[in-house]
């Protein structure tokens, strides 16, 4: 990677700029609080004082959270929030990071180790003594909504599933939230692709070393995509195939902000992987477009909401959930069009930033509670883990519908 | 390796023009997606239309009204007036056809005796003292008031403050405050256009009636409330009408079929593109100022968006609007030569009647 490269990505996008504050409109951190003064402010504004050899201007840009809404939303194209991201990684490279960001942003290594002890592990997390301990020691907010381990691992479960033989191969990129927290949700990703006809690969997989970017970790983040691309490249030789994944950060993480971000452009493997890896509704949607998606699908007589996550936004593919849902007879679907629960992947956990993550979160959770929604359907983990903790409402992946739509839950 | 998705009509642009078309082709019954690369000019625009809307006999005009009435602002409403004269944040008077509710009783500041305009350091895309002056130059008696509005930042917007008119209680205690500030012969208020976004048409009644007077929302320099409140409208009558909206992907390229007909649109959705065939296309990518038309020091102009021809710095199009290179492709808003000198000062105008227009043609 060269500079010069960097340069026409990034930095050179905010050229691009006329200051015309759209991006201030929808920035969901700086509409709630002063210390982070908006994404025109913070980036093409002060990235015009940034030089490789000079220390960084600003310390608020460690208040954006991350979520890429500014860069959405930019008529010029300008990536604000790109551009953002190796700001914070330059402030953070100068300073010491916190042993906090440093434990956090390794969902792998938390998984090793809670799995086995889930049940101690669970109560720990559970305890209002040990997570006060946890605030004061680490800084990670007494308050903020955590995952319990599911005490059993997806990729176990995968090894000894033996699925029908299928038309078409297809890779599952699974990410560490199904891994250690959720392997239900894998299990149902699995039953879906193969009622549509597909053999699902899941190759061994570590995390995507998104964490570790959005806190600014760059090299580490290098190495943990690096080491994904290569497992997952290693099945990719049939060009057919593609790579599906159901948490939608991390594959937004493999198809793009790793490239964009980690100024990994010229990684060949990463490359492949990125043109390669769908969202699972994404695909879907694709497949009843050219009519190879199977819509027996019976009735569901509920009313849910469905929040669309800011990372799942990054795709550029619109909603694709709504479209599946509206294939569903009976399901009625509330739109929620708040933009941001606030969680944005670890952002909401730290101490000095729970309180802004729950203000932005706030419009999300008045509607949701408004909706009459008994559930909520959500493409990404840690979204439906902070919808759940802050609304009472069980938050699911919107596959969990065409499951259960598709009677695979009854089998 | 990519499957097309597909549509009777894509819409290109989530600009006023944009929203139109495609919520009209929604409404029409049509199967229509939105795809745009960001937000559109809603966001700058002051909320007014200055310019007659009008289409042969069609009448978007109460379309349009109509829209806003049963939109998700309950409250805030458009209204047909004869022209009136509006103070704008410079403290010029502007001939508007078509205001929200918030706005219009700025009409009757020509013939108010005590008109307070108000605003507070702390916003500088509002500055009170410059509106009042120049209007007290056009003959206006008006005073400036300006203080704290303890907004607890030192930089605001006025998406910004908006929200803090949002909530009630500080809406309470900024009324408080400017109650004591107002004499009993100013009975018209003007406030920088940030009476909210979640329910503007309940904060201007709020308002009113906390201060006894009439009040009147004066649009600010970007980012604009108003504009804002227009897309959020549009958007939601968009959803409603079950049109796909697509954020956040620009086009990359089209394809033809063997003659002149463009048969799909590719854009740029993380790590690969996505392909969206449709029977026909509506162009609303904005003109040279989202840089859809690009003009290079030369002044050699390009459409960037499916480069097709130009006539000048606009798209060369037929009467109906269809590109003179792709007759299922209608191009609608800024993207178009101003069709009549009223309406070159008016995008809003302009960008309500072509893209309604759009979808007159392929109805």
């Amino acid at each position: 990677m060269t500079d010069l490269f960097e340069l026409e990505s990034l930095r050179g996008s905010l050229d691009h700029c006329v200051k015309c504050t759209i991006c201030e409109t929808a920035c969901p951190v700086s509409n709630v609080t002063p210390l982070f003064p908006g994404p025109k402010y913070a980036g093409p504004q002060a990235e015009r004082y940034r030089s490789a050899d000079a220390p960084s201007v600003d310390a608020s840009v460690d208040y954006c959270s991350g979520c890429g809404i500014c860069s959405q939303v930019c008529p010029q194209g300008v990536k604000i929030a790109e551009i953002n991201s190796q700001a914070r990684a330059a402030l953070k490279s100068e300073t010491s990071v916190p042993v906090r960001d440093r434990v956090i942003t390794r969902p792998t290594l938390l998984g090793r180790l809670g799995t086995p002890t889930a049940k101690i592990a669970n109560a720990g997390l559970r305890s209002p003594l040990l997570r006060a301990a946890a605030e004061r020691l680490l800084g990670v907010d007494r308050n903020a909504a955590v995952p319990e381990f599911a005490g059993r691992r997806f990729s176990q479960w995968a090894r000894a599933h033996r699925g029908p033989q299928g038309r078409r191969k297809i890779v599952y990129f699974h990410g560490c939230g199904t891994e250690f927290y959720e392997p239900w949700e894998g299990e149902k990703v699995v039953a879906v692709l193969e009622h549509n006809g597909f053999t699902v690969v899941t190759p061994e997989q570590d995390c995507c070393g998104l964490p570790l970017q959005s806190s600014g970790l760059f090299p580490d983040a290098r190495r943990a995509v690096l080491k994904l691309a290569r497992a997952l490249d290693s099945h990719l030789g049939d060009p057919e195939t593609l790579i599906v994944g159901n948490a939608t950060s991390c594959t937004l993480m493999l198809k793009r902000e790793a490239r964009e971000i980690l100024s990994l452009e010229d990684d060949p493997a990463l490359k492949r992987v990125s043109e390669r890896t769908y969202d699972i509704c994404e695909l879907l949607l694709e497949l009843h477009a050219a009519g190879e998606l199977r819509t027996d699908f019976s009735e569901l007589n509920e009313t849910i909401a469905y929040h669309a996550p800011c990372q799942q936004q990054g795709h550029g593919i619109g909603k694709p959930a709504l479209e599946l849902f509206a294939l569903i007879p009976g399901l009625e679907v509330r739109e929620m069009d708040a933009r941001c629960c606030g969680i944005a992947g670890t952002y909401g956990l730290k101490a000095e930033k729970y309180a802004i993550a729950q203000e932005v979160g706030r419009p999300l959770f008045e509607q949701v509670r408004a909706s009459g929604a008994g559930t909520v359907a959500c493409d990404s983990e840690t979204c439906r883990w902070q919808i759940s903790h802050n609304t009472a409402r069980a938050s699911v992946h919107p596959i969990d519908y065409l499951y259960r739509a598709y009677g695979l839950g009854v089998r | 390796v990519s499957r097309a998705l597909s549509y009777d009509a894509v819409v290109i642009g989530c600009g006023t023009a944009g929203l139109v078309a495609a919520t009209r082709l929604a409404q029409g019954g049509a199967r229509v997606c939105l795809v745009a690369k960001g937000y559109g000019s809603t966001h700058l625009a002051p909320g007014t239309i200055d310019a007659p809307i009008a289409v042969g006999a069609a009448t978007p005009t109460n379309w349009f009204t109509d829209l806003v009435a049963s939109g998700p602002l309950p409250g805030y409403t458009y209204e047909l007036t004869a022209a009136q004269s509006l103070p704008t944040a410079a403290g010029a008077l502007k001939h508007s056809l078509l205001v929200p509710s918030t706005q219009a009783p700025g009409a009757l500041a020509g013939t108010t005796p005590g008109v307070a305009i108000v605003g507070t350091p702390w916003l500088r895309d509002f500055q009170a003292g410059l509106c009042a002056a120049n209007l007290q130059v056009a003959g206006l008696q008006t005073r400036a008031i300006e203080f704290d509005w303890r907004l607890d930042r030192a930089d605001a917007n006025a998406v910004h403050v908006a929200h803090r008119f949002d909530d009630p209680r500080w809406r309470e205690r900024f009324c408080d405050a400017l109650g004591r500030l107002l004499s009993a012969d100013e009975q018209l208020v003007g406030l920088p256009a940030v009476l909210g976004l979640r329910d503007p048409g309940g904060v201007h009644a709020d308002l009113e009636r906390r201060l006894e007077r009439s009040v009147f929302e004066i649009p600010t320099l970007p980012p604009s409330v108003p504009g804002m409140r227009v897309f959020e409208i549009l958007r939601a009558a968009l959803r409603k009408a079950g049109g796909r909206f697509v954020l956040g992907a620009e086009i990359t390229g089209a394809r033809r079929d063997s003659g002149d007909r463009i048969v799909a649109v590719t854009a740029a959705s993380a790590g690969h593109d996505t392909v969206y065939e449709a029977e026909s296309f509506v162009l609303a990518s904005g003109g040279t100022a989202s840089g859809a038309i690009e003009v290079d020091s030369r002044r050699s102009a390009r459409d960037r968006v499916l480069g097709l021809p130009l006539a000048g710095l606009a798209l060369a199009v037929d009467d109906q609007q269809r590109s003179i290179a792709a007759p299922n492709v209608v191009v609608a808003g800024a993207c178009l030569p101003a069709e009549s000198a009223s309406q070159i000062g008016c995008s809003e105008s302009m960008a309500i009647t072509t893209g309604y227009r759009a979808a007159e043609v392929l109805a």
